[in-house]
């Protein structure tokens, strides 16, 4: 069997003696496309922000790579450089820089110069443009490229903000509620693209939205969390039978209670 | 797209260039020429001066505070410190000319020197002073800032550590032991590179070349706009957490900024300095540097108009008022920033756009409708 991609065990995280994430066991297999589920107060926020280094777990490891000889431990990296190694997040409410144009959004997330000096003296080449272009199709934008995006609509800023962490080209996307906001056909819509990215990129889709859960998770795995800790994992099919799960989750509506 | 190379600017270019060639010819050109032939006295072209210098100032505060959203109440003491660093020269270019008529300044002897401290004897080289004018500041800025941004020290507690900072800086500067003349500072300045400073020549260069610098980081702040860094920039202002994740190291944007803001201010003090003939402590009191924050929210911020313009109106009123009605002055600043607040958030700058859109709404019926 291989080496999984991110590696995540024995993970607890404690906030003011409220245990929001305990005992975790999570593995992610490159090309995966992994939804992650579970009641407000699961977990799953502070699931991401251990993963991207914006707080560090009590005990546990996190390690990244498929390689066993050659692998990053996240617990010892910050944010900018997790985000380097190739892991790209796009947070629950759309977070797109609103006083920039949709394609400086995009210029600022293209892979490449990070670096103060470097910036200074940075050009576009056609390839990024070319690049640009072909974003701007994708999250069907290529009309409101010179919008201010803070004008867009939320389901806009939705899809905007995907489009600039594929611009990253990060190996990993953990991506927190694509789907809020959006219609039944924008929803569907984001739920193809996000498929389609399944294979070449690895993906970690945390969703409310059921029937956009169906629809993504066809071929892939769930993984249920339940205060803080893993709750069970499988298709979807059998996930939506668990008992389990329909006590703390499915039973009780779309929200459920903590 | 037709122009692949380059960043949108941001709007309106024409408009700043426009400007700048306009405030070039003015200031450089005629300004300078009118005093040559006693249109406008000596005293008045003296004040632009001082004006102008404040404009860098505002620069510096606008260049954080508009561009990147670090609101700095401490920019006060960069100027100071740039005016203090050429002041050090100024003051041993005044010889044995002093009251006590020794070779070292007055409030050393007053002291009890008899010698000059070793820190003292480098600035009698006009060069060395102007490399502290940029160390110093530079140096300052750069070590705050790097224990500032990397503690991730963000918003209101910045605010209250840069006041805090120009604060500390008062009190050591009014020590008579820092040896930096204490309260009184610095002033009866005789030459500056052997030209007397109080020949109206002399002003005149000075008021020369501090326009020619301030059109100089106009054009630099202007070109930084422009560039991938100047994206950067506002990015951090508009969402600091996508920035970050998306792999930019912000602290060290913000640190490059802060040092940047710093040696614009450390100028702008230096050419104060032999224009005003005095710089002393309360130059680096807390309300020195929130007076900066009045003239660029007064003027706009955000734009490099803006500061340029708020500086000089602000100043201008200041100028009038605490001759005409010296008791008022304070209310008058309270109330015009209170009155830009609260009807006209853009500044001056944004003056002209809210004209325009009263004119549309008000003007006569017929003439907005087109002929049938």
């Amino acid at each position: 069997m291989a080496h999984p991609l991110l590696t995540v065990e024995d993970v607890s995280k404690t906030y003011d003696g409220f245990k929001a994430i305990s005992n975790l066991n999570f593995y992610l297999f490159e090309g995966e496309l992994r939804t992650v589920i579970g009641p407000n107060g699961a977990g799953k926020s502070t699931f991401f922000d251990l993963l991207t280094g914006r707080t560090q777990p009590d005990k546990g490891k996190i390690e990244f790579g498929t390689d066993p000889a050659d692998t990053h431990d996240l617990t010892k990296l910050d944010e900018v450089a997790i985000n380097r190694l190739g892991i790209g997040r796009k947070f629950q409410t759309p977070s797109v820089y609103a006083e920039h144009t949709v394609r400086e959004n995009l210029i600022l997330s293209l892979r490449g110069t990070r670096g103060v000096f470097a910036s200074l003296f940075h050009r576009l080449n056609s390839t990024d443009n070319d690049r640009i272009d072909e974003l701007l199709k994708l999250i069907r934008l290529e009309a409101k490229g010179e919008w201010k995006a803070g004008l867009l609509a939320h389901g806009e800023k939705q899809w905007l903000e995907i489009g600039m962490l594929l611009a990253q080209e990060p190996r990993v996307l953990l991506v927190d509620e694509p789907a809020a906001g959006m219609t039944d056909e924008e929803t569907h819509r984001t739920g193809e693209l996000l498929l389609s990215l399944a294979g070449k990129h690895s993906l970690v889709v945390v969703e409310h939205d059921m029937a956009f859960v169906k629809q993504i998770a066809a071929n892939g795995r769930v993984t249920v969390l339940h205060q803080g800790a893993l709750l069970c994992e499988g298709k979807f099919d059998d996930v939506q039978a668990d008992p389990r799960v329909r006590e703390v989750y499915l039973g009780r509506g779309k929200h459920g209670t903590r | 797209m037709a122009s692949p190379e380059k960043y949108a600017p941001p709007p309106p270019p024409s408009d700043t260039v426009a400007a700048l060639l306009a405030f070039t010819v003015v200031a450089v050109l005629i300004m300078p020429t009118l005093d040559v032939f006693g249109v406008i006295d000596h005293f008045t072209l003296n004040l632009w001066g001082k004006y102008l210098c404040y404009a860098l100032l505002a620069l510096s505060v606008n260049l954080l505070w508009g561009g990147t959203g670090l609101l700095s109440l401490g920019q006060g003491l960069f100027f100071a410190l740039g005016g203090y660093m050429h002041g050090m020269y100024l003051m041993r270019m005044i010889g044995d000319q002093g009251q006590y008529h020794k070779p070292i300044p007055d409030f050393l002897v007053f002291l009890g020197w008899t010698e000059l401290p070793g820190f003292w004897k480098p600035f009698e080289h006009f060069s060395f002073a102007m490399l502290m004018v940029f160390l110093l500041p530079g140096i300052i800025a750069g070590v705050f800032g790097w224990l500032a941004f990397r503690s991730r020290i963000k918003g209101v507690y910045f605010s209250i550590l840069t006041q805090a900072l120009t604060y500390a800086g008062a009190l050591i500067f009014f020590r008579n032991n820092t040896l930096m003349g204490g309260n009184n500072g610095f002033t009866d300045f005789k030459t500056e590179l052997g030209f007397s400073l109080l020949e109206p020549a002399t002003q005149r260069g000075l008021f020369i070349a501090t326009a020619v610098v301030l059109i100089g980081v106009v054009i630099l702040l202007r070109w930084l706009e422009g560039t991938k860094f100047g994206l950067v920039q506002r990015a951090i202002r508009d969402g600091e957490n996508r920035t970050l994740f998306s792999g930019y190291a912000t602290p060290a944007f913000k640190l490059f900024l802060f040092v940047l803001a710093a040696l614009i201010a450390a100028i702008g003090g230096a050419l104060y300095v032999p224009q005003v003939g005095i710089i002393n402590p309360s130059d680096m009191t807390p309300e020195k540097s929130l007076e900066a924050i009045v003239w660029v929210a007064v003027g706009g911020r955000g734009t490099l108009l803006g500061p340029i313009l708020g500086a000089v109106f602000v100043n201008m009123l200041k100028s009038y008022a605490t001759r005409a009605i010296p008791d008022l002055w304070l209310i008058l600043l309270g109330g015009l920033f209170l009155l830009v607040v609260l009807f006209l958030p853009g500044g001056l700058v944004s003056l002209p756009e809210k004209l325009r859109g009263l004119w549309q709404r008000f003007r006569p019926a017929p003439t907005s409708a087109p002929a049938a």
